[in-house]
């Protein structure tokens, strides 16, 4: 068996198969081309290959930034499912609630987060401050789904529990509950990415007032000392956070859905 | 003749945006009975079924139970839609009624094994809602309203959006259920041909206010087949439903 098939190899680039991953590859080796042969500097822009020997030289100080990174953007992230979830089921119950307290949700939610940071940090300890900026941007999301996920049951579903005189808690858990799960897991996908803008732009406002250790702040330390190459580094790994976070909350959505909802289903099945 | 199960003495409903379903229907279920509420669209048929099952309340007159009024679970209901839970599978559908009441396990077990052989669907009580075809669903919708062993059962046009073969089916199905069940049964439709072929009395209810516009029993005893559905009985049965379909609409009668 030869080690080396062009034949085999050429079958392989020309399919379809992992297509999004040979993009990337592709990105990648063109851009550590560019770099090489047009002999960029890298303080200008640093090659794939430099940003991964940084991320290696640095990993203890990069490590150390993602787990606060992270930390906050999950913490926010599951505040923001109790308290988005918990008005929910309050709104659900109270017409007049809903009508009370949703002018106060909007209002946050089209103010950029950019904006309110700033006076966050007045008020709080920065790292408090960088908790509720993360949470503020994922709480709208996850309450306004989870509310029409309450509001769509199906009334003849209802008019069911009825009949059989359930109790409303019984209709909440039985019925309710399970009927908002697919709109309450597409307002938590959009809230996980949100949550990790929400931090990074958090750390950014409280990065400047001298405090915190997240991988944000170690951009601007590092644009400081010109250092680019870790810039991308800290860049490279926000992004892989926001992708995990994503394909995490993809997978949850697949297992809790894949047999009965038709978002999860594949046509012609 | 027995005192009637429930009685509706001039019974009105409203709702509160003026629209008026029922202005004074009377109306009396005898036990053991298949009744047809026959009637156009808007003719207070399932608002009839819904103040029978107590979902909604009658603005005026009153229903009067013979017995004491009925506990959960004494009334099945089905409705339009299937109206299944999409997230449970077809045993867990058809226990809903027994679980709200929490009935005990083995109960349940037994109960809901007896009501998905009734409807032919024993080999599925596996599966989710999708992974079955609409007669399939409505099936699952009429075990779950017969797991309670209900004294009446209300359907709410239960077979209006299948098509016509799945249709003579579940009425096939539906004659041989009322067979092995002394079952009450009120049956909303605004298919002639459904209502002679189940029914044992039709009423036929005007489009506007929901008044009596026609009453007749069809005698031939339950259960019914082919030979009846195909019969010269059927035909003259079939007409006067029809014509009282057309009376209730405001037409004049053919």
């Amino acid at each position: 068996m030869k080690i080396f098939d062009a034949a085999r190899l050429r079958a392989f680039l020309s399919s379809d198969d992992y297509l999004p991953a040979k993009v990337v590859v592709a990105t990648l080796l063109l851009w550590e081309a560019v770099v090489r042969i047009g002999g960029v500097q890298e303080y200008v822009l640093p090659a794939p290959s430099v940003i991964a020997v940084k991320l290696v030289v640095d990993r203890e100080l990069l490590l150390s930034s993602l787990m606060v990174t992270l930390s906050i953007t999950l913490e926010s992230l599951l505040l923001a499912v109790v308290c988005g979830v918990a008005l929910a089921l309050a709104i659900a119950h109270s017409k007049m609630l809903e009508r009370a307290i949703m002018p106060f949700a909007v209002t946050l939610q089209v103010t950029p987060i950019v904006a309110i940071a700033p006076l966050l940090l007045v008020y709080l300890a920065p790292s408090h401050a960088v908790l509720v900026c993360a949470f503020l941007v994922a709480f709208f999301p996850i309450l306004s789904n989870t509310a029409l996920g309450l509001a769509s049951t199906d009334h003849a579903l209802l008019d069911l529990f009825d009949l059989y005189r359930a109790p409303a808690w019984k209709k909440l858990v039985y019925l309710k509950l399970p009927a908002a799960l697919p709109q309450f897991l597409a307002g938590l996908r959009i809230a996980g990415g949100l949550a990790l803008i929400g931090a990074v732009v958090a750390e950014l406002a409280a990065g400047a007032a001298g405090q915190g250790t997240g991988l944000a702040f170690r951009i601007v330390e590092a644009g400081f000392r010109l250092d680019i190459p870790r810039m991308f580094a800290a860049l490279a790994l926000i992004s892989l956070t926001g992708l995990a976070i994503h394909a995490a909350l993809a997978l949850a959505t697949d297992a809790l859905l894949s047999r009965w909802h038709e978002s999860a289903r594949r046509r012609g099945e | 003749m027995s005192a009637p199960l429930v009685s509706l003495i001039g019974v009105g409903k409203k709702f509160s945006n003026g629209v008026e379903p029922l202005a004074k229907l009377d109306l009396a279920v005898r036990e053991g009975e298949t009744l047809t509420l026959l009637g156009p669209s808007g003719c207070g048929k399932s608002t009839t079924l819904r103040l029978i099952a107590g979902l909604t309340r009658a603005t005026r007159g009153e229903i009067v139970w013979r017995d004491a009024p009925p506990a959960p679970g004494e009334i099945g209901f089905v409705f339009q839609e299937p109206t299944l839970m999409p997230w449970a599978d077809v045993a867990a559908n058809a226990a809903l009624p027994l679980r709200l009441q929490n009935a005990p396990r083995a109960l349940i077990a037994s109960r809901v094994r007896e009501a998905l052989a009734q409807v032919g669907l024993s080999a599925f009580s596996g599966a989710v809602p999708r992974e079955l075809s609409g007669g399939m669903k409505m099936r699952v919708a009429i075990a779950r309203a017969l797991v309670t062993r209900p004294k009446l059962l209300l359907m709410d046009e239960p077979f209006a959006a299948l098509d016509e073969v799945t249709r003579f089916k579940l009425n096939d199905d539906l004659l041989a259920l009322k067979r092995d069940n002394s079952t009450t049964i009120v049956f909303v439709t605004h298919s002639v041909y459904e209502s002679v072929y189940l029914s044992t009395r039709v009423v036929t209810l005007s489009a506007q206010g929901g008044a009596i516009v026609d009453e007749f029993d069809i005698d031939p005893a339950l259960p019914r087949d082919a030979a009846f559905r195909l019969g010269v009985d059927f035909a003259h049965y079939a007409h006067r439903a029809a014509a009282a379909l057309q009376k209730a609409i405001g037409g004049a009668a053919s």
